[in-house]
């Protein structure tokens, strides 16, 4: 069973007029259909105003589906009674890591999310100490997070969603506002979790290079999903994206750069390592 | 200037006074606040000093953070005093222009100004060793029984101490607006008042913008994160009088019935 | 325009237990023309720096020369100042506060005190540089898209005609197509209109690929100063700091570790195909 899954979602804005008259409706999320399985990392891009926020916010029933149906670990999303169960499994990290902090303390922030399901003081304590572990940030327990950096901020944040025991964290641009250093910081983090505890991650970002290291890739836009596979298969059509106002990561750029110069690599390649061994191979043929 | 208010803020510290539970700090806060009301002679000023200083001590906060944040009220603290000197009837002790000086006036003043420093520092003394978190549950659980007259109670205490937690970002976002309208060539030293209230607008409306945003932005973070009001909510650290509680009412009581004691017989 | 910092030093905090030297004997200069690249983890002191370079803070010690003029002398023309360094803030559609469009950019000119007409034309002017389109002077900035927001936000500092611009990372939260125009855009400005141009970026490759010259802070200090290339080849340093080389510099870097014979002072794109070539071509 997959823990999410998308029938023919969509989602409509209601478009007023400068006197609050209904104007008509703008789609942001266009009849998506999708598959998420326990365990797997999924990314989804797309321009700006693609739907892919809006998409997001699904899954943890921030919003509900206008038509379509989600389910999220076999809830329906629509169905009320579940909200918390729904909330609980599909933990969210925003953008800015300054609006989604509560606590003034580190571990009084991570407690937040426990103390509104109604976990127990000495149970929370234990969940607050392992999910500050998870994320590497058990030293800082007691500081205040208006004095660490961005990606510290967001690690914490993460931490906020594990102690509640999720089956997958979807970050929105959770990257967004972070340095080279915080974001680093923030994917090592994001994959460890993924890799040891088999956490679902669901990653929404603009940073082509996040991209490679999911196992699939969903592209939106407009609020469809226009394409999807594994990294190398998408990347390997950059002019497509290129029509969706996105682009593909640097090594990329460069291999497809070096193939229309008469160079012999294939398609898709996404990290440096994939060229290099490449590059070295077709050297040692020529 | 929004800088040096420390009401309201946090100083982390390991203190007898940081560990104090919550409730004991706002109900001995309340008690300090009607003492300072209650003493009309020096001596008894020189008690409540004496107490206001030896909890300074033992907060282990700074003093110098703590004179801070009166820097924030010294307009209402001059105002104050200038207007007792000025206002109060009685002998007079000297008078220029069409001002007098009175002894009484001037009696008042001083009263009035140490009275406020009491009570500014009294209560910063109280935020300064609380979290707003652990604030916050102190006042819900010291206001619980008003929530049978259907008030609000948890939902004002959140508020509190979101608004609270808020107070250093919104600065620092003031200062940061405050320097990109400069640079669009604002003016913001103008000696003109018209141009000093002129240039408000393209400062305020960004904030407020920005405040708005920001609490769209951190409602839905909290809802994200399965929050739902006061109702099945559980703490991480919830209450419990510990000895060190008992004893601090203990110690504040004592200090009232000196405060009144020292009142009586001075 | 040049501008030169003079063992600049600024203090936060001074005389409190909070004290923080943010910024530390920092001396530099930017010729007229020059596109210079200001890179350094967060809290480095980037944006302390720049804040001095239009007289936004005052140096606890040292001084900004722009034009060979002293602006921290008393009786220097701060309107002069504003209207000759144009400093593009992190998010400066959080500064938009106008009923309409075309008002918030006039903002700007209007400070500088021109007379009305000229106001007009500079705005004009500088929304049309940026794309925003007639139909939408008049409409509220804040019922824009945030790209399109960012764009009357910098139009609202373009309207004051700097010749030295300088911009703290302007294409944050930009997804790939709005960060293509943003370089765009900056390019133009400096090969159309002679602009200097300072940027603040994280991103190594948008570094490498636009900026002639590299400043490098780190605690304070402006720990390298030098062409991109030169920058770029202090690889272990960079990464000592928090920072990184551009992805194409890094593909250089393990194909020589490879045993590849190949030059590691690639950083653009361009240079690296190029490199690889000859390899090819050798053969």
């Amino acid at each position: 069973m997959s823990l999410i899954e998308a029938n023919r979602v969509s989602y409509e804005y209601i478009r007023r007029d400068k006197d609050g008259a209904v104007e008509g409706f703008n789609r942001a999320v266009d009849e998506v259909d999708l598959k998420i399985v326990q365990g797997e990392f999924v990314a989804i891009i797309g321009a700006n105003g693609s739907g892919k926020s809006t998409l997001a916010r699904h899954f943890n029933a921030l919003l509900y589906p206008a038509e379509g149906t989600l389910y999220v670990d076999g809830y329906d999303t629509a169905d009320d009674e579940h909200l918390w169960d729904i909330r609980k499994t599909a933990g969210m990290v925003f953008q800015n890591p300054d609006n989604q902090i509560i606590g003034t303390v580190v571990e009084e922030d991570v407690a937040f999310g426990p103390e509104n399901i109604g976990v127990k003081s000495r149970e929370i304590w234990e969940r607050v100490a392992n999910s500050l572990k998870s994320v590497g940030m058990y030293e800082f327990r007691k500081h205040s997070p208006a004095r660490l950096s961005g990606g510290q901020k967001q690690r914490i944040a993460i931490a906020g969603v594990l102690a509640m025991h999720p089956k997958c964290i979807i970050l929105d641009e959770a990257t967004a506002m972070l340095d080279p250093k915080g974001r680093r910081e923030v994917m090592e983090s994001v994959h460890a979790l993924n890799k040891e505890e088999n956490i679902t991650v669901i990653l929404i970002t603009h940073y082509m290079d996040e991209v490679v290291g999911a196992d699939r890739v969903y592209v939106m836009d407009k609020g469809r999903v226009v394409m999807q596979g594994t990294p190398d298969k998408v990347f390997a059509r950059a002019d497509e994206l290129k029509g969706f106002g996105l682009t593909v990561p640097g090594v990329t750029l460069l291999a497809d750069e070096l193939r229309k110069r008469g160079v012999n690599l294939p398609a898709g390649i996404v990290t440096a390592e994939g060229l290099v061994d490449e590059i070295c191979r077709s050297l040692r043929i020529i | 200037m929004l800088r040096d208010i420390t009401l309201g803020q946090y100083y982390p510290a390991e203190s007898l006074l940081h560990k104090l539970d919550p409730r004991v700090k706002i109900i001995c806060t309340f008690i300090y606040m009607i003492s300072v009301f209650l003493v009309r002679d020096p001596a008894g000023y020189a008690v409540a000093g004496a107490f206001l200083v030896s909890m300074i001590v033992l907060s282990r906060v700074p003093f110098k953070f703590m004179v801070r944040g009166l820097k924030g009220i010294m307009f209402i603290l001059l105002f104050t005093a200038v207007f007792n000197v000025f206002f109060t009837p009685g002998e007079v002790l000297f008078s220029f222009w069409k001002l007098k000086v009175t002894r009484e006036g001037l009696r008042v003043g001083i009263r009035m100004v140490i009275r406020l420093m009491f009570l500014v520092i009294g209560s910063s003394i109280m935020t300064l060793t609380t979290t707003p978190n652990r604030l916050t549950v102190g006042l819900e659980k010291v206001f619980k029984p008003l929530e049978r007259f259907k008030l609000p109670v948890h939902e004002v205490a959140m508020m509190m101490s979101i608004a609270l937690g808020f107070i250093p970002i919104l600065v620092s976002e003031l200062d940061r607006i405050m320097k990109a309208q400069s640079a669009r060539g604002v003016n913001f030293e103008s000696k003109r008042l018209t141009e000093r209230v002129k240039s408000m607008i393209p400062l305020l409306i960004p904030l407020f913008v920005s405040a708005f945003r920001r609490a769209g932005e951190l409602a839905t973070a909290m809802e994200a994160r399965c929050y739902h009001g006061g109702e099945g909510r559980t703490r991480m650290k919830p209450l419990h009088y510990k000895k060190r509680d008992i004893l601090a009412y203990i110690v504040v009581l004592l200090y009232l019935g000196a405060v009144i004691a020292v009142g009586i017989l001075v | 325009m040049s501008i030169i910092a003079d063992h600049l030093s600024y203090i936060y905090g001074a005389g409190t237990t909070f004290e923080v030297k943010a910024l530390d004997d920092v001396s530099f200069k930017i010729d007229d023309g020059e596109y210079v690249g200001l890179m350094g983890h967060t809290g480095s002191g980037k944006s302390t720096l720049v804040q001095h370079l239009n007289g936004l803070l005052k140096p606890s010690s040292g001084t900004v020369y722009v034009d060979g003029e002293d602006i921290c002398e008393r009786d220097y023309d701060i309107k002069k100042l504003r209207g000759g360094v144009g400093l593009v803030f992190q998010y400066p559609e959080y500064q938009l506060f106008e009923e309409d469009v075309f008002s918030d950019v006039c903002f700007g000119p209007k400070n500088l005190g021109l007379p009305r007409s000229e106001v007009e034309l500079r705005a004009y002017e500088a929304l049309k540089q940026v794309g925003i389109s007639d139909d939408c002077f008049y409409q509220s900035p804040f019922e824009l898209s945030g790209g399109e927001k960012r764009r009357v936000a910098i139009a609202g500092v373009l309207a004051m005609k700097p010749k030295v611009l300088i911009l703290d990372e302007p294409t944050a939260g930009l997804d790939p197509k709005g960060r293509m125009w943003m370089f765009d855009l900056i390019g133009k400005l400096r090969s159309e209109q002679g602009m200097t141009i300072l940027l603040i970026s994280h991103s190594m490759d948008d570094l490498a690929e636009n900026a002639g010259r590299l400043l490098v802070m780190d605690a304070g200090r402006i720990v390298m100063d030098g062409s991109t290339k030169e920058v770029f080849s202090y690889c272990g340093e960079l990464m000592d700091m928090g920072l990184d080389i551009p992805d194409v510099t890094r593909v250089m870097y393990m194909l020589r570790e490879r045993g590849v014979n190949v030059g590691t002072d690639a950083v653009t794109l361009d240079e690296a195909v190029g490199d690889i070539l000859k390899l090819y071509s050798g053969k």
